[in-house]
C-alpha cells in the first residue's frame, strides 16, 4: 500500500459516517478515516461481514469495537462483498496505525456505479469534519 | 428503594400538580368499557395471626414433593440439595444484593459469576458461557436469536423431541422477527433420525436445535447432526433440560455443538410450584460477541492482582440500549450462586457420582416397571434419568389413583401429546429410595 497519510486523500470518496472508499474500475476498498479513528480510540476487534453478502448503500454492514465504544460500519456502496480483510482478526490496532492502507476493512464489486457521485470528495467530507462530524 | 406509601396529603398535593380531581381521572385512557365498576370482590382483610393460619391451612392442600413418592421430571428435577447451599447463599452480602450496578465494587459477586461461567464452559466444552439467564426456556430463545443475528439466516430446525414448553417460549419470542421454526418429527426410536434433519438443511438454516437428553428421556447421537449443520453453515444448538446428565455425558461441545444452553436448576435450585429457575448458556469464541447477557472476565488490578470485571459491556442494553444483542441486562444472581455452590461442593467426581446414581436408579425403575404385564418402553434405547412407559390403560385415571397414595408417578404426556393417551414420563433421582421404586412399580401393577 502506498496511500497518502494525510488525513484526506483526495483519490478517495468519503460518506458522512466518515467510511472511505477507493474506486479502482468495479471494485471499491472500503474503510473508516482517519478522523474516525483518531476519534474512537484504540481499536479492539472488527466484526466484518461474510464473503458474497450482498450490501445495499447505507445499511449496516458490520461494527467496529474500540475502548472507549461499539460502532456501526455502513456500506458506502452497493455491492458484493468480494473480500474482508482478515489480517484485522490479530491485528486490530492497523485501524488505527494505517486507515487508509493496512488498515482497510473490506472490497466490494460495486453494483450501482451511479451512487459513487453521491458520496463526498475530499474537500467535502473535510468541511463536514471540520463542522463537527454529525 | 423506599416503600412508604404517601399520605393522602401528598396526594392531593401530587393531583393537584397534575390537575386532576381524582385518582380514578389517571385511568381515562382505558376504555369505558374495560373498568370495573365495583370493589374488588376480597373478604374482608384478617388480623395476621388469623391470616398465618388461614394461609397454613391452605398450603397444606398442597402435595409436598419432599415428603412424597416423586417421579416428576420433564424439565423440573426434585435434587438433594446440601444444606451449605442454603446457609451460604443466605448470607447478606449475597442474599440482599441484586445486581451489580457498580460492578467493580462487587468484587465478591464478580468472581462467583465468573466461576459459574468457568464451571458451565467445563461441563458443556464451550469456550464462553454468560452470567445466567431467566431460565432454559428463554435461554432457548436467545441461543435462537443468537444463530438468526450471526448466520443471518431465517430458519431454525427443531430436531425431534424439544421441550414443548421451551417451543411455545420460544415461538412467543422469536416469531415476529420472521424467524420460521420448522418441526423435524424424531425417528421410531425417540432420538433424532440424522437423514431427516440433513435432509431439510438449507442456505436458510440459520441453527439446528437438538435437546440432550431429549424430552422423552432417549440421549441423541450429536455429532452426527453437529457434522449436517456444519456443511449447511447452521450454527448447532444442544439444549439441555437436566443439567445434570453433564456430570456423565461427553461435553457437547466436544461433540461439535456450537451454542449449549438450558436449565440449571437441578443444582441447588428447590423445586418451589413455578420457579424462579436458571438458565445458562455458553457458545463457542466466534460467538462470544453475540453472547447475550453480562460476561465477567478475569483481570489484574494496577498491582498485578486478579479483579474481575464486566467484559464485553457494551454489547448489553444498559449502555448500547437499541443496538443490545438481547434485552437481557441481568442475570439470575441467587440461583446462580446456589448453582455455583452446589457444583462447588459436589466438585468433578461429585457431579460424576451425582449423575451415575441417576441414570443407574433410573434403570433400575425401568427393570421394575417392565415387569408389570402390559407396560412396555415404547423407547428403549440409551437414556438418562428420564423413559417414557406405556400403560395398557389411560394414563391421566392411573396417574389419579396412584396421587390417592403418595405417589406421583411421572407426568401423563396426553398433557403435551393428546394422541399419547397411555404414556407415562417417569423421572427417578438419587432422591427416589429403592423402596420408592419397589412402591411405585407395586401400586402401578395394583392400578392395571
Amino acid at each position: 500500500m502506498t496511500e497518502s497519510k494525510t488525513a484526506f486523500p483526495n483519490n478517495l470518496r468519503y460518506t458522512k459516517e466518515h467510511e472511505w472508499v477507493r474506486v479502482e474500475g468495479t471494485v471499491g476498498t472500503v474503510g473508516i478515516t482517519d478522523y474516525a479513528q483518531s476519534e474512537l480510540g484504540d481499536v479492539v476487534f472488527v466484526d466484518l461481514p461474510e464473503k458474497g453478502r450482498a450490501l445495499v448503500a447505507g445499511e449496516e454492514l458490520g461494527t467496529i469495537e474500540s475502548v472507549k465504544a461499539v460502532s456501526e460500519i455502513y456500506a458506502p456502496l452497493s455491492g458484493e462483498v468480494l473480500e474482508v480483510n482478515e489480517s484485522l482478526r490479530d491485528h486490530p490496532e492497523r485501524v488505527n496505525g494505517d486507515p487508509y492502507g493496512e488498515g482497510w476493512l473490506l472490497r466490494v464489486k460495486i453494483t450501482q456505479p451511479s451512487e459513487t457521485e453521491k458520496l463526498l470528495s475530499a474537500e467535502g467530507y473535510k468541511s463536514h469534519v471540520e463542522e463537527g462530524g454529525h | 428503594m423506599r416503600y412508604i406509601p404517601s399520605s393522602p396529603a401528598e396526594r392531593r398535593k401530587l393531583l393537584q400538580v397534575l390537575g386532576l380531581d381524582s385518582i380514578d381521572r389517571l385511568f381515562d385512557t382505558i376504555p369505558e368499557a374495560f373498568r370495573l365498576k365495583r370493589p374488588l370482590d376480597l373478604p374482608p382483610a384478617l388480623p395476621e395471626a388469623d391470616l398465618v393460619q388461614h394461609l397454613s391451612e391452605l398450603s397444606r392442600k398442597n402435595l409436598d414433593p419432599h415428603s412424597s413418592a416423586q417421579f416428576l421430571g420433564a424439565g423440573a428435577y426434585r435434587h438433594f440439595i446440601p444444606a451449605i447451599v442454603d446457609h451460604l447463599i443466605s448470607r447478606a452480602e449475597f442474599y440482599s444484593s441484586y445486581t451489580p450496578y457498580q460492578p467493580e465494587f462487587s468484587q465478591g459477586t464478580l468472581q462467583s459469576i465468573f466461576e459459574f461461567q468457568t464451571m458451565i464452559c467445563q461441563l458443556t466444552g464451550m469456550d464462553a458461557a454468560n452470567a445466567s439467564l431467566y431460565d432454559g426456556a428463554s435461554a432457548l430463545a436467545e441461543g435462537i436469536l443468537l444463530a438468526h443475528r450471526a448466520k443471518r439466516r431465517q430458519e431454525i430446525l427443531i430436531a425431534g423431541f424439544v421441550h414443548p414448553e421451551y417451543l411455545k417460549v420460544v415461538r412467543t419470542l422469536v416469531t415476529t422477527l420472521g424467524i420460521e421454526l420448522k418441526m423435524i418429527p424424531a425417528g421410531e426410536s425417540g432420538a433424532c433420525d440424522v437423514d431427516r434433519v440433513a435432509g431439510q438443511l438449507t442456505g436458510q438454516t440459520a441453527a439446528v436445535v437438538i435437546q440432550m437428553p431429549n424430552f422423552v428421556g432417549r440421549l441423541e447421537d450429536i455429532a452426527p447432526l453437529a457434522q449436517a449443520a456444519h456443511r449447511a453453515g447452521a450454527v448447532c444448538i444442544v439444549v439441555v433440560n437436566e443439567a445434570v446428565s453433564l456430570g456423565m455425558l461427553e461435553a457437547p461441545g466436544n461433540l461439535g455443538a456450537d451454542v449449549v444452553l438450558g436449565e440449571a436448576q437441578s443444582f441447588g435450585v428447590p423445586l418451589s410450584y413455578g420457579g424462579p429457575y436458571l438458565g445458562f448458556m455458553g457458545v463457542r469464541m466466534e460467538y462470544v460477541r453475540e453472547l447475550p447477557g453480562r460476561l465477567v472476565g478475569q483481570a489484574k488490578d494496577a498491582q498485578g492482582r486478579d479483579g474481575y470485571v464486566l467484559t464485553l459491556a457494551t454489547r448489553e442494553q444498559h449502555i448500547r440500549r437499541e443496538k443490545a444483542t438481547s434485552n437481557i441486562c441481568t442475570n439470575q444472581g441467587l440461583c446462580m450462586l446456589a448453582a455455583t455452590i452446589f457444583m462447588a461442593t459436589l466438585g468433578k467426581q461429585g457431579m460424576r457420582e451425582l449423575a451415575l446414581q441417576n441414570r443407574s436408579r433410573t434403570e433400575y425403575a425401568k427393570a421394575a416397571l417392565i415387569k408389570i404385564p402390559g407396560c412396555k418402553l415404547p423407547y428403549p434405547g440409551p437414556g438418562f434419568n428420564e423413559f417414557v412407559l406405556e400403560l395398557p390403560k389411560e394414563a391421566i385415571a392411573v396417574h389419579r389413583q396412584l396421587l390417592g397414595k403418595g405417589i406421583v408417578a411421572g407426568l401423563p404426556l396426553e398433557r403435551y401429546f393428546p394422541e399419547r393417551k397411555n404414556d407415562l414420563l417417569i423421572t427417578v433421582t438419587e432422591t427416589n429410595s429403592r423402596n420408592q421404586i419397589d412402591r411405585l412399580a407395586k401400586e402401578l401393577k395394583g392400578a392395571l
